[in-house]
């Protein structure tokens, strides 16, 4: 049997059939007893067990491709990287406590916020949200994996070559000091000598490149893989945020890998795309790296709000408040934020006119934010709340993150913005929307979510300690600094006199730092007392309505058995007992739905490949070239070939034994079909 | 009141920094752990080192570099720094050399970033050449240049003809650039001219 | 659980409290404050300031009580309750009209915003170049400021570093460039703060109303000495301004005693000739701030040390101890030569 045969369209009539051969409710044939039904369930079971089941062992860890194992790995990983920005705000918190102070010297100093920076943009912010991606929305859409596993594999492993290029280079005192955004000219060839700089702008390409392959794979994975019935009017917010900041990847993260590209270039190659002196010109680089790093606090904050969605609809236990204004506020956010890079230029000669017409935007897209802060508020309004953990951090959120819209406001303002620019007041605005917009929900979603991890649960009080912790700690820190800023300090100062009289109010952020720092340290205690203690989940502790929470946590290799039939935005709340779902998918390989993009009406079944090296060997061949560009151009011809080989072993050594199998002893869904009318006791 | 405070202070500051002598041993430690050769070339030292070569007597006799009783290689540390290379790039053309031997082509002085050396192309010779003087028309910088300066040009006047290693040598600077970068210069050998090129 | 959710309204309330109690520092002096504005340029933007500060503090306090609000019922019942799936249609167009309102008020809100910044913007312009009264360059190297008097008659003109003297009362214009990497002039309480970019020039202007001394900073990383990379605005009265001006378009003072004489010869025959220019002698380099009249200025090294007679000294021996990475070497000279050369330089009034 052929491949592209086995890929044939399912006919309209035969998916209605698959579908609604089931929801009958009673068995229309009554010759199966219950005994038998559970016993071939079982059998179906342990084929699909075994259809899917993972390599093992260190093997393993380089060619799986479930969805699940490597968003795990990404979120582990970005979370060290996180814990490693937090001891370099550390440092930078000892250092800046007293004025004069000379825990680190300058030059050191310097590393280490532009290394702080770094992690936290692109190698915790990033990462992190695409992996809660990657982990959640097959799961919540129902699928089998996600759209594109292999690529996924390579992703991950590009994305941690990238951050190991950069912490060894920060270990051998070669990490880049030219900040996070590396302006020119000091970050070019003649005020950074030396391969600091070129680090970072191949770490650049690393870290983008991850972020584009995570992007494709929700794109493909949300709009073509959607449980029949889910239509695009009935999917999660969590993966409309999703979606909507896997575009904005796609439409922003190219601009940064052509600045860092150029900028990698006029180092190497002395091209001079920025150097004025030779008809280059300095501000284009901070128009490339803008437009992209506006959109880029976008792409942090929006799938935190896609967090925050699932959280207040559980433990308000009623449906969401809104949901056409909430999908729409999300995207129009992500169309407006390509409209505001210019506000981060304000102190450059630009004309008046233009600076204008950002401030406009700028205070626009204060509009979907508040959108959906009112939905929120209007879902919570009246509701019985159940205020656990997770809903703890959201309303934490809501503090945290209006203040620092609010701040954002002021900075939108042409003139103020020139008075608070660069200044401590920008660096207290950009903790609260990141920190407050971002982290809160996703500590909170990591509470909500650590049961379908791994199957227990965080402890409540240790939850609770925590987030008064990081709250109290993140406001002594950072409300400081607002005043910090309008006093006149301004950022990335590795110190400052005694007489300016900043002394108090940095020592005051300085010890916030520790109390923030000790409730990240106590979240990570509940995780690892949890991880071997903590109370037993079950499929849906908290009574939950999307579809991750109907199957076992953790979630077995294929996900979902049977894969369910939407009904209503709110799967779980809103299926009925006879709720239908889908047969005929092969259990002998890896087989998953295909449906259309606007209704979900089914049109594949659609091989999902399996474990395989090559993407490894793809990252490595794209690791040498990368690094190896660093010193000598060359290596992009030599990385060439190595891509070529590697690619073409990737998608013509096909190892994907279960699929080939299957394919070649022509088992197909005959063995199937007499299953779909027995009535399934899961749902 | 303002002045006040900052007099007192300032003496109170003039304290060596202590901190930053044993980051730069937690620095050096982790350079021995990770036996990783790029390192020392990202050193930057800002406090003037012990100089490791000093000028030695140049006799203008017919005895020369290359023909034979010739003095021990001096390893300039400057040579292995690419901060030191572009400060010196920097100070070649701060300190007007460029004003003699423009971008290294020459014209007023001989050119630098040809294969020919009148007086040696050792670190040495270079140190003495600047630090001495020569005759017909190089001036002496003694006691005007501080010895690690001297070294850091010594270490880019030597990536000219490309004698530095490739990740050492300075890159194109922000201006109209004459020439290739002392990065994609390809090295030159050496070679011993009696006279100086008209 | 009970007590956790209760310490909500209180920290809420703290944070609020917080706020009244910055905004009552945040009205304290200080010569390098964006809220103590001494000029019409600063005044306008502080203007703003209370104006934004206000209004987002009523919203903030706002929004934190409809929170605090919807917080009101609570249960720790499991979580097995029926999901409100449907809720009353009045109570659903209730939430709508609300939410809509509290949009329109948004929108209402940032039109204000948004007219308030482009006026203030507006004003921000000078728009009568005749009042102009001078004219000065400013060009930001690494780490330090070198400010050029611009004036119609040539020998006017003069350089200075770090210290700009203006007339109380008179705008000022500058024009802004980056010797090397980008800096940006920033005095809070004369005005906001303008980038100097390589390959560009920038202008600002800004009046100072109350004579007074003014701390400004580099606003944008440049490198290393970021950090002290600061100037002082002397604001005073036209006279004494005059004076000043009179006094700096002058060459250097000539060495008086024998002390000075050395140290002048210091001054010629070690590093210090190489990098600094004095007017009137033959020293005449322009990579560091001219020494023409260094000790007439209240701060050495980029605002960093006042200018004192030890401090100078110490700063010609081992500038890096204070500035590290700054471009000024160590100098090795011996006591008695550094005296003279402190000398010579302090009587460069």
């Amino acid at each position: 049997m052929s491949h592209e045969k086995e890929q044939k369209n399912i006919s309209h009539e035969e998916a209605q059939k698959t579908q609604n051969e089931v929801p009958t409710g009673k068995p229309s044939k009554s010759t199966i007893t219950d005994e038998e039904l559970a016993e071939a369930m079982r059998q179906e079971r342990e084929e699909l067990e075994k259809t899917w089941a993972r390599p093992t062992g260190v093997w393993g860890w380089f060619t799986d491709t479930d969805h699940k194992a490597i968003a795990k790995r990404y979120i582990v990983t970005a979370f060290v990287f996180f814990l490693l920005g937090g001891l370099e705000a550390a440092l930078m918190r000892i250092q800046l406590a007293f004025p004069e102070n000379h825990f680190l010297n300058p030059d050191r100093y310097n590393q280490v916020f532009t290394v702080h920076g770094t992690t936290m943009m692109f190698l915790f912010a990033v990462p992190i949200m695409t992996a809660m991606g990657i982990y959640f929305v097959p799961l919540m859409i129902g699928a089998r994996d996600v759209a594109f596993p292999r690529l996924n594999v390579y992703g991950y492993f590009v994305y941690l070559i990238g951050g190991l290029l950069l912490y060894t280079g920060f270990f051998l005192n070669t990490g880049p000091d030219a900040g996070w955004f590396a302006y020119v000219p000091l970050s070019g060839p003649a005020y950074s000598p030396g391969k600091r700089v070129d680090i970072w702008a191949q770490m650049i390409t690393f870290t983008e490149i991850s972020a584009l392959v995570g992007a494709v794979i929700v794109i493909g994975t949300a709009f073509k893989m959607r449980a029949p019935g889910m239509s695009l009017n009935r999917i999660p917010l969590f993966v409309w945020a999703q979606i909507v900041t896997a575009f904005m990847i796609i439409f922003a993260m190219p601009a940064v890998m052509l600045a860092s590209s150029f900028l990698a270039s006029d180092r190497l190659l002395d091209t001079h795309f920025f150097n004025p002196a030779e008809g280059g010109d300095a501000i284009l680089y901070q128009h490339l790296f803008w437009f992209f790093g506006h959109p880029e606090v976008y792409i942090i904050f929006i799938p935190a709000l896609g967090f925050i969605s699932p959280i207040i609809i559980t433990f308000a236990r009623r449906k969401i408040f809104g949901y056409v204004p909430l999908v729409l506020s999300l995207i129009s956010t992500g169309f407006i934020g390509f409209g505001l890079w210019v506000h981060h230029m304000f102190a450059t000669p630009i004309p008046q006119m233009g600076q204008s017409f950002f401030t406009a935007a700028s205070m626009m897209i204060a509009i979907p934010s508040g959108v959906q802060i009112f939905c929120w508020i209007a879902t919570l309004w009246g509701s019985k709340l159940n205020i656990k953990t997770p809903l703890l951090f959201v309303l934490g959120f809501f503090a945290i993150f209006v203040l620092g819209g609010l701040t954002g406001l002021m900075l939108a303002s042409v003139p103020l913005d020139l008075q608070i620019h660069d200044t401590f007041f920008v660096v207290a605005h950009l903790h609260y929307v990141l920190i407050g917009g971002s982290v809160f929900p996703l500590f909170g979603a990591f509470y909500y979510w650590f049961p379908k991890w791994t199957g227990r649960m965080l402890s409540e009080r240790a939850g609770h300690l925590n987030f008064w912790l990081m709250f109290i700690g993140f406001n002594l820190v950072f409300f400081p600094m607002h005043q910090l800023g309008l006093n006149g300090m301004p950022r990335r100062v590795y110190t400052y006199l005694p007489e300016t009289g900043w002394g108090t109010l940095n020592l005051i952020a300085s010890i916030g730092a520790f109390v923030l720092a000790s409730g990240v340290l106590v979240f990570i205690v509940n995780a690892v007392w949890a991880l071997r203690a903590g109370v037993i989940a079950g499929d849906n502790p908290w009574g939950a309505d999307s579809l991750e929470w109907s199957i076992p946590s953790p979630p077995p290799n294929y996900n979902f058995h049977n894969i369910p039939v939407v009904q209503g935005r709110y799967p779980i709340w809103q299926a009925t007992t006879d709720a239908p779902i889908v047969r005929g998918l092969n259990t002998k390989k890896r087989e998953t739905l295909v449906t259309s993009v606007m209704d979900a009406q089914p049109e594949l079944r659609f091989d999902i490949p399996g474990p395989s090296i090559w993407p490894l060997m793809v990252a490595l061949a794209t690791a040498v070239t990368f690094i190896a560009g660093i010193f000598t151009p060359w290596a992009f011809l030599v990385g060439a070939i190595l891509a070529g080989i590697t690619l073409t072993c990737w998608f013509f050594a096909d190892p994907n034994y279960e699929n080939k199998h299957a394919r070649e002893t022509g088992e197909k869904s005959e063995k199937v079909a007499p299953r779909a009318e027995l009535q399934p006791k899961e749902v | 009141m303002f002045k006040r405070i900052s007099h007192a202070a300032a003496l109170r500051r003039n304290v060596k920094p202590a901190g930053a002598a044993s980051l730069r041993r937690c620095v050096s430690i982790f350079l021995c752990l990770l036996c990783f050769s790029a390192c020392k070339r990202e050193q930057r030292q800002f406090s003037t080192p012990p100089a490791t070569f000093k000028s030695y007597d140049v006799t203008m006799s017919d005895i020369r570099p290359g023909v034979g009783g010739l003095p021990m290689p001096v390893q300039n540390p400057a040579d292995q720094h690419a901060f030191d290379a572009n400060e010196g790039k920097r100070l070649y053309s701060q300190y007007n050399c460029s004003g003699c031997h423009f971008n290294g082509g020459g014209g007023i002085g001989p050119a630098l970033m040809d294969e020919k050396w009148i007086y040696g192309d050792r670190p040495e010779n270079i140190y003495s050449t600047i630090v001495e003087g020569r005759p017909n028309g190089m001036p002496s910088f003694r006691q005007k240049i501080p010895d690690n300066q001297v070294q850091q040009l010594v270490a880019y006047v030597r990536s000219m003809s490309g004698q530095l290693r490739k990740d050492v040598a300075p890159t194109r600077n922000d201006s109209m650039n004459a020439r290739r970068s002392e990065q994609r210069t390809e090295q030159k050998t050496p070679q011993q001219t009696t006279a100086p090129p008209q | 659980m009970i007590e956790t959710t209760r310490t909500i309204p209180r920290l809420i309330s703290t944070l609020i409290a917080a706020l009244c109690f910055a905004s009552c520092f945040s009205s304290c002096g200080g010569i390098q404050n964006s809220i103590n504005p001494a000029g019409p340029n600063a005044e306008n933007i502080s203007r703003l300031w209370w104006l934004m500060f206000i209004v987002c503090s009523i919203v903030f306090v706002f929004v934190m009580i409809a929170l605090l609000l919807a917080l009101r019922k609570r249960t720790t019942e499991a979580a097995d309750r029926v999901p409100m799936l449907e809720p009353s249609e009045e109570s659903e167009r209730r939430r709508r009209n609300v939410v809509i309102s509290f949009t329109t008020i948004t929108v209402i809100v940032l039109f204000v915003f948004l007219i308030a910044s482009y006026s203030s913007g507006r004003s921000l312009r000078l728009n009568d170049p005749t009042k102009n009264g001078l004219s000065i360059e400013l060009t930001g190297h690494q780490w330090w400021w070198e400010v050029r008097y611009q004036d119609v008659d040539a020998s006017n003109i003069f350089t200075t570093a770090n210290e700009i003297h203006i007339p109380v009362g008179v705008p000022v214009m500058f024009s802004l460039r980056g010797a090397d990497v980008i800096h940006s002039f920033w005095v809070p309480n004369l005005a906001g703060k303008k980038d100097l970019i390589p390959g560009k020039i920038s202008t600002i202007w800004l009046q100072a109303d109350k004579p007074g001394v003014y701390r400004g900073q580099c606003a944008e990383y440049c490198g290393l000495q970021h950090a002290k990379m600061a100037l002082w605005v002397v604001a005073e009265p036209q006279e004494q301004f005059n004076a000043w001006r009179q006094n700096q378009t002058q060459q250097a003072m000539a060495a008086a005693s024998d002390t000075q004489k050395r140290g002048q010869q210091i001054f010629f025959s070690t590093t210090c000739v190489m990098c600094h220019a004095i007017n009137g002698t033959p020293a005449g380099s322009n990579i560091g701030p001219n020494l023409t009249h260094v000790g007439s200025r209240q701060m050495i090294g980029a605002a960093t040390l006042v200018n004192t007679r030890d401090h100078l000294a110490q700063w010609i021996r081992d500038s890096q101890t204070f500035k590290p990475g700054n471009r000024m070497p160590q100098n090795n000279l011996s006591d008695a030569d550094l005296q003279a050369l402190v000398e010579y330089l302090q009587s460069l009034k």
